[in-house]
């Protein structure tokens, strides 16, 4: 038997992922709910008392953890911010429907007000809906660019402008790993941010679970017998993402710190990446917004946010054989400003 | 009970449970050694489960290369099984295994 490394006293039943540590159940409670709370102190996520903030909750084990999390540590560290739980349905049946039954449970085990946002009532479709028609295909692409979108209306309507949402450590390094393959530095950088705000939209969207393993967040949520839905959303997952989390997953079974380390290299790569050009300018035909979007049929392109128009090339002078665009590149590094890049493109 | 078989309780979540018909725990009596006479290892379990008490065609969201697929979790009496060897941990009556996906969103 291991005895914990901290209470020196019970016997050890987590290894921690981040520095094999081996300690006991309650050590281990203590120390993440401790991290979270650091994660929201370093990073000043809640600046101002009597604030209202959403969490926006899936039902699944991430947001359901945040909330938990949240509760515990608003009351032991008085943060003097309100939590209310902003939920989006998508229309997806036998999915999204069930998961909400979960949140309604949490809104009450947490004491938490709740809003549900429908894709029915904001857009005027479901997702069951729009799969009928375009099919399955890249629906992930476009149901993540209107979930954002509807997170925002809905925390607007509440006249709240924070947003808190569950992604962890694994997810992030997942995206780091999923821009990095795909050459798109900008989102890399702003993938690995902890706190972001859009230029087009006041909405600050902060992430205090950033540096929390996705182990420790199951084994969170089993010992502290936490009511989350877990069933994979029925239209499956986009297949590249699927491929980044085995390697993620492979790669922490052979060095668990990996993916720590990756977040780590993510927000290094955010501090020394000054003029974030989005690769891809070679085919001036593509069109820009879509493709910024994500929404161009089949295209790996996987964007979160609407693009901000003034982001997007301006052709400014163009001939039979070649054009000039120019682009707004906004500076993720704080002092610098924006700044605005010309490149020409040769037609072949 | 017979000298055979080890009883052993088996415990589900995360969505796992989807692949054992939605059977979130049961009591299963597993054969105290391997067709080559080794003791019965998590590995071992793991093989039992898929062969005799999955009900979903899809062992690869169970099992790969012979022992849990990466990115599930195994608490073996409510202890990290990276705490007790792993897949060669060697099963003890009336332990409790439980198996938990981490891939599911969040
Ligand atoms: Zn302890």
């Amino acid at each position: 038997m291991h005895r914990c490394a901290i209470c020196q006293n019970n016997r050890a039943q987590v290894i921690r992922p981040k520095n094999g540590q081996k300690i006991c159940k309650n050590c281990f409670l203590e120390v993440f709910e401790l991290e979270v709370h650091t994660t929201i102190v370093e990073n000043n996520i809640f600046p101002s008392r009597g604030e209202r903030v959403a969490i926006g909750a899936s039902g699944g084990k991430d947001s359901t953890v945040l909330a938990a999390t949240l509760k515990a540590l608003n009351e032991r560290y008085d943060y003097g911010v309100e939590f209310v739980l902003l939920s989006i349905d998508e229309g997806i049946h036998g999915y999204r429907d069930d998961s909400l039954e979960t949140v309604k449970r949490n809104a009450i085990q947490y004491e938490m007000e709740l809003c549900i946002v429908g894709y029915d009532a904001l857009y005027g479709w479901t997702m069951d809906k729009v799969v009928e028609k375009v099919g399955r295909k890249g629906n992930c692409t476009y149901c993540g660019v209107f979930r954002r979108q509807a997170l925002d209306r809905g925390a607007k309507r509440l006249n709240i402008s924070h947003i808190l949402t569950g992604h962890n450590a694994d997810d992030i390094a997942e995206t780091v790993l999923m821009n990095l393959l795909r050459g798109d530095l900008p989102r890399l950088g702003r993938c690995a941010e902890i706190m972001t705000a859009s230029l087009t939209s006041p909405m600050r969207r902060s992430k205090p679970l950033k540096y929390a393993y996705e182990k420790e967040i199951v084994l969170y949520a089993h010992y502290r017998e936490l009511d989350y839905f877990s069933t994979e959303c029925v239209y499956s997952p986009e297949a590249f993402r699927g491929n980044a989390r085995s390697l993620l997953k492979e790669l922490e079974k052979i060095r668990p710190s990996s993916v720590l380390d990756i977040v780590r290299s993510g927000e290094q790569l955010v501090h020394n990446a000054v003029s974030p050009v989005k690769l891809g300018c070679e085919d001036p035909k593509r069109n820009w917004r879509e493709e910024r979007m994500g929404l161009v049929n089949g295209s790996q392109t996987l964007s979160d946010e609407p693009v901000n128009p003034k982001l997007l090339p301006k052709i400014v002078h163009k001939t039979r054989n070649d054009a000039t665009y120019q682009i707004t590149v906004r500076s993720v590094q704080q002092p610098i400003p924006s700044v605005k890049l010309k490149f020409f493109i040769f037609f072949a | 009970m017979s000298a055979d078989t080890i009883p052993i309780t088996i415990e589900l979540a995360g969505g796992l449970e989807l692949l054992f018909d939605n059977e979130k725990k049961f009591n299963i009596d597993l054969p105290t050694k391997t067709k080559d006479g080794n003791a019965a290892n998590i590995n071992y379990l793991v093989d039992h489960l898929c062969v005799h008490h999955m009900k979903d065609t899809r062992r690869d969201m169970f099992e790969i290369n012979g022992t849990v697929r990466a990115g599930i979790l195994v608490l073996i009496n409510d202890a990290d099984w990276e705490l007790e060897g792993e897949g060669e941990y060697e099963l003890q009556p009336k332990d409790t295994i439980l198996f938990v996906s981490t891939l599911h969103g969040g």
